[in-house]
């Protein structure tokens, strides 16, 4: 239930409803600004007969959230608005109440988002279960991914693979590490070096699990070097500085730069150009990919760092789960022209539903 | 049962954070958050795991005489340094404060300098017009240089205006497109990994 008062009093007009979309541990307070005065003092009580409590003063604020309520009680208010010369002060609003809300309705275009995408991916990797062959589009940064590392298997030379300056909790990491499992199972079929320098101890511990792994699924567990997949520095700089004097001093063939970057991704693949290796990079952050996609040989934008793994392992399964998640993005692409048209129009009903920026 | 037992608590944990960030419950909100303190908790720990890695890398590196291991000498000397200054004198004041200001600053400053000269010369490569898309870019790119700086204004009027609406319209919408399409990658990477379809980031690459 919404419980909206409204009170015309003097100059000063107070809404109190319970916030919405929260867990009932809050009630907002909303007031028309106005210029007589510089400062509201809200008052709140349990009693409207008894005796009202001063909980602040705001001089620049028209909205009010109190949160230090108890779900399920009643609370009254009033605000008292002060000038130089003059205060007034409004009615009493009450009483409201605060309660939780089941679900986030804020939320709601994200929801669609997941259910949408949840049963795309589903219905296909059903189709692909069946043994349907299903086609992907084809992502150049991704199919260079062997050849890159071929590449560095003839010249003799190492590989190089930089997952990013953040840690396991970032999406792209998490990404990142599922496409080290594809390259690390690559590079130790070929018996080629691989480097992973780290930026956290935690990628580290992952990395070496996932590069361990990879070499033992391929037969070839003698080809991991726990040395090779290593902790450098927490600091920005300092773990450049060091990645930086790993290319110059070992001259890897081929370098990767998949993962969460910021200002270093530039300095990184400047001076993997400059030793002349072949360089697949790949980020979700737009500020960063214009970078990548100057300096390096390859560049997996956005999306396309998150579908490398699946496309990598072609196994059809997963790359039934990349052709669902194709049909869901053609499907919002389809929602968003629809969105454009219904605004242009005037309908607004897309709008409506999806506008959840004044909820 | 080594990666079933870690694909439930995947799944689990998982899910009931996606669940949380939908129900605004005030027991959702209170389990998320507690599992969000688990995970600095565990971090905290792994800092030790880093430094273990560091010393043993380095002293193995030092035992076998590998190439350059004399550089590894002068970083366990400065990491043994530092960790002392900063148990001894405490991270306040002292030497471990004047070694952080005066070098660890002024090191990663020059580092972040660097990125200067690199701009210059990844531009004058991706502006060179060999292909039509090169082109646009580099036209793109000497209108909003030159609309960025004084000198624009005075050369036409509408440079600034110009620089403005690339920037808020093309440039935007590529974002936004690029950002789009990024969240739903996310989205479906993070369905399959909860699924259980992608596993290679546990070390197994098959279902």
């Amino acid at each position: 239930m919404l419980l909206i008062l409204l009170v015309f009093a003097n100059q000063v007009e107070l809404k109190a409803f319970d916030t919405p979309n929260d867990g009932g541990s809050s009630i907002t307070l909303e007031w028309h600004p106005d210029t007589l005065f510089n400062s509201y003092v809200i008052f709140r009580s349990v009693d409207p007969e008894g005796n009202f409590e001063q909980i602040c003063e705001l001089s620049d604020r028209t909205t009010y959230f109190d949160t230090q309520v108890v779900g399920g009680e009643d609370y009254y208010y009033r605000v008292e608005a002060r000038g130089r010369e003059s205060a007034v002060s409004s009615y009493i609003v009450g009483p409201v109440r605060a309660f939780p809300q089941i679900f986030n309705t804020s939320r709601i275009n994200i929801a669609v988002c997941i259910v949408v995408l949840f049963f795309a991916i589903i219905y296909y990797i059903t189709r692909a279960r069946r043994g349907q062959r299903l086609f992907i589009r084809k992502i150049p940064g991704i199919t260079a991914v062997e050849e890159a590392i071929g590449r560095a298997t003839e010249m003799g030379k190492p590989v190089l693979y930089v997952p990013g300056i953040m840690d396991i909790d970032e999406p792209e990491t998490i990404a990142s590490m599922s496409i080290l499992g594809r390259v690390a199972e690559k590079t130790a079929e070929y018996g080629t070096p691989l480097y992973v320098p780290t930026s956290k101890a935690m990628v580290m511990s992952m990395a070496q699990q996932v590069v361990k792994e990879a070499s033992i699924r391929v037969g070839r567990p003698d080809w991991f070097n726990i040395d090779n997949v290593r902790y450098l520095t927490d600091d920005q700089f300092g773990y450049v500085s060091a990645v930086d004097g790993i290319m110059v001093r070992e001259k890897p063939a081929t370098n990767f730069y998949l993962g969460k970057f910021y200002a270093e991704s530039l300095i990184l693949a400047e001076t993997g150009f400059s030793t002349g290796a072949i360089q697949i990079a790949g980020t979700a952050l737009p500020d960063q990919l214009p970078f990548f996609v100057a300096a390096c040989d390859y560049t997996l934008l956005g999306e396309e760092l998150y579908a490398a793994s699946a496309y990598l392992s072609q196994e059809p399964v997963q790359l039934g789960s990349l052709k669902g998640q194709d049909v869901g993005k053609l499907i919002f692409v389809i929602v968003v022209i629809l969105g454009v048209l219904d605004r242009l129009v005037g309908f607004d009903i897309l709008y409506n539903l999806f506008n959840t920026a004044q909820q | 049962m080594k990666q079933t037992i870690p694909l439930i608590i995947v799944f689990t944990f998982g899910f009931f954070v996606i669940i949380a960030f939908f129900i605004p419950l005030r027991v959702f909100q209170d389990a998320s958050q507690t599992f969000e303190t688990w995970y600095t908790g565990v971090i905290a720990f792994f800092v030790f795991i880093g430094i273990f890695n560091i010393i043993k890398v380095n002293v193995n590196k030092i035992q076998r005489k590998l190439s350059d291991w004399q550089y590894s000498i002068i970083l366990l000397f400065f990491l043994a340094f530092m960790m002392g200054a900063g148990f001894i004198g405490g991270p306040e004041g002292g030497v471990f404060d004047y070694l952080f200001e005066h070098m660890q600053i002024p090191l990663g400053a020059t580092m972040f300098s660097l990125l200067a000269f690199f701009v210059a010369s990844a531009a004058f490569r991706a502006f060179r017009a060999r292909t039509p898309e090169a082109t646009l870019l580099l036209i793109a790119a000497v209108i909003v240089m030159i609309g960025r700086v004084p000198i624009g204004y005075y050369i036409w009027k509408g440079f600034p205006n110009l620089v403005e609406w690339i920037m808020s319209v093309p440039n935007t919408a590529a974002k936004r497109g690029i950002l789009f399409g990024a969240d739903l990658g996310l989205i479906s990477m993070a369905l399959r990994v909860l699924l259980g379809i992608e596993r290679s980031y546990m070390g197994g690459g098959r279902e």
